[in-house]
């Protein structure tokens, strides 16, 4: 029994180190070079589009602006949105499949149709849609892109509920006169939450991702602010001059999606292994 | 016509029977053909929903699209005028069957803009994001296929190890990033292709490769799962026990099979495509139905936002349809029913 645990504790090190690591390394990175960098705002019309250089690691933009500084400010939208996008798609998703797979009939029926009318939209439509009809600031944006992901949440949650549904525990908790409400926080939750979890990194990675595409669009965050995705638009505009500002945030942009990523495989292996046994 | 799309679909159920299954069970192409019923009938509910919510995200939406018209220091005349004239001063539920009225004509308004109506706006940028999208799809499965297979024959070895990390790559790329680095590679340095829009014919390549990159890792992914799924299978084991080599069998059969499942993904993608074309058309200056969008998104023009965003859900729904219905085609153990499994 003790060996076992070992070798299954080992495992799980040897499976997710390399991932874990790759996460802490990029978001140590992000720490260190956040301590040299300055406000990212202001500007210094006297040193536009200049290359990465002693004084500005990676160069400056079209206002002259330090790009070093301004990509710290945008990790930092990026990482809050996809937190707040996991808080509300991950909580209304949750709720909604829980009910849906817990209730059964026309309830499930209901909801199940409207998380089919959501699917039948390319998802980031929805949020283009959204952020486009309201002010572009940081709260839409994280709203519109909870509104696209809450659908796989739902997804998953009903699914897994129906299959806990039907463990004998659940029918002795209810016969004993446990409230469904609290059979659903004790048992069925945390025997749901492990697919949840993964789901749950990919969301984020995605948030990501759609935030940077809403904002390159031009209907996320706005300037002065900086974000991965406007930086990216101003990078765009102006690549045949100044490649570095094109290529500085979209690499970051890469690392941190690729790292999430890697995360939520490594995970779902992991669970996998779990099922399998 | 009934009779022919059930021979059809009869001929194309038991071929796939005789190759999977070897045995023809009775009846079964009957349910087969309801579940097609069922499937298409479900349309209609959910592209009801589907007008629905539009048509309320842009009604309800903050932001009066008559003072973004006007601006803000417009005379009270004028805005009445022009309220009246867009029909905004009925109520929501009047405007709401005005527009399903149109919506049954194929009508989808008139832009705030210049005035033309929305479907012919969208016929004229249709067939430069459908060419784009096609030749994604195709540069897609050009890079997919061999390395699907490649990474599969060489399983758990180095090449399968760079198929793996090439799709990470992939899936952490966005578009709106690979197409400028696309650019400068090969427009700006090595100046052999053009930077944006579409004049010359070596104009589609980058915005093509940008735009299938994604897709070509997935379905890689996807098609390495199935051909390993496939070369474990009894049948090319009975074939090699039969005496034929590793090669042919894997080439005669397991790789006939694996790709069967990257029709239905095909049909998958063509639809998301439409989506991703919105950026990819952006970082191009591609003429097509993405710029549309975006051009209407800066103008906050409402009505061509709505009609494009109908237009590409229900593209998106319909290619959904056909996935499936090709789906349940080429694999006959597919039930309704047993879907949610």
């Amino acid at each position: 029994m003790e060996r076992k645990g070992v070798k299954v504790l080992s495992s799980f090190a040897k499976n997710m180190s390399l991932p874990f690591a790759f996460v802490i390394a990029v978001l140590l990175g992000f720490a260190i070079l956040a301590t040299l960098s300055g406000d990212g705002i202001s500007i210094t019309l006297n040193e536009i589009m200049q290359s990465p250089s002693n004084e500005h690691l990676f160069g400056t933009d079209e206002l002259g602006r330090d790009i070093l500084s301004r990509l710290v400010a945008g990790v930092q939208v990026s990482l809050s949105v996809g937190f707040w996008v996991l808080v509300l798609a991950g909580t209304i998703g949750t709720a909604v499949g829980i009910v849906s797979g817990w209730c059964g009939g026309w309830i499930d029926m209901l909801l199940m149709r409207i998380t089919d009318i959501f699917l039948s939209f390319p998802g980031v439509l929805i949020a283009i849609c959204f952020a486009a009809l309201t002010a572009p600031d940081i709260k839409n944006v994280i709203f519109a892109l909870g509104l696209m992901g809450w659908v796989s949440f739902a997804r998953l949650a009903r699914v897994q509920t129906l299959t806990v549904k039907k463990n004998e525990f659940i029918q002795a908790a209810t016969l004993s006169g446990v409230s469904p409400f609290m059979i659903v926080l004790i048992y069925v939750l945390p025997n749901i939450a492990a697919p949840l979890i993964v789901e749950s990194v990919f969301t984020v990675a995605g948030a990501m991702l759609s935030e940077a595409g809403l904002s390159f669009l031009g209907i996320g965050i706005q300037p002065p602010d900086a974000s991965l995705g406007s930086m990216l638009r101003e990078g765009a505009r102006y690549m045949l001059m100044a490649p570095h500002m094109v290529v500085v945030p979209g690499v970051t942009l890469m690392l941190l999606v690729l790292s999430l990523n890697l995360v939520g495989d490594a995970l779902r292996d992991r669970m996998d292994m779990k099922s399998s046994h | 016509m009934w009779d022919a799309t059930k021979i059809l679909c009869y001929r194309l159920f038991c071929d796939n029977i005789h190759r999977n299954v070897g045995f023809i069970e009775k009846g079964k192409s009957l349910a087969l053909i309801f579940y097609f019923l069922k499937r298409v009938l479900w349309i209609i509910p959910t592209a009801l929903g589907v007008v629905t919510l539009t048509f309320f995200f842009v009604h309800l939406a903050p932001g009066d699209p008559v003072e973004v018209l006007l601006g803000e220091h417009a005379l009270p005349v004028d805005r009445q005028r022009l309220i009246e004239s867009l029909g905004l001063h009925l109520p929501l539920w009047q405007q709401f069957v005005q527009f399903i009225k149109g919506l049954l004509s194929f009508d989808l308004g008139q832009s705030f803009y210049s005035g033309d109506a929305v479907s012919s706006m969208i016929m004229k940028r249709l067939p430069a994001t459908a060419y784009l999208a096609l030749m994604a799809i195709l540069f897609a499965m050009l890079m997919a296929i061999p390395l699907g297979v490649w990474a599969a024959l060489h399983k758990n070895k180095w090449q399968d190890r760079l198929a793996l990390t090439f799709s990470m790559l992939a899936f952490a790329m966005p578009s709106f990033w690979l197409g400028p680095l696309l650019i400068i590679l090969f427009a700006l340095y090595m100046q052999i292709l053009p930077v944006s829009g579409n004049e010359e014919w070596s104009s589609i390549i980058l915005p093509a490769f940008t735009l299938g990159f994604a897709m070509s890792a997935m379905t890689a992914r996807l098609l390495r799962a199935s051909l390993l799924e496939n070369m474990a299978s009894d049948y090319v084991k009975t074939a090699r026990a039969k005496g034929l080599s590793f090669s042919k069998a894997t080439r005669r059969h397991a790789i006939r099979n694996a790709l069967l499942p990257l029709v239905t993904v095909v049909f998958l993608q063509a639809g998301a495509l439409l989506t991703g074309a919105i950026l990819t058309e952006a970082v191009f200056s591609w003429p097509g139905l993405g710029s549309l969008i975006v051009e209407a998104l800066n103008k906050r023009d409402y009505p061509t936002i709505q009609g494009c965003v109908l237009f590409i859900a229900f593209v998106y729904m319909f290619m959904t349809l056909l996935s499936d219905i090709v789906y349940a085609l080429i694999d006959p153990r597919i039930r309704y029913g047993k879907e949610g499994g």
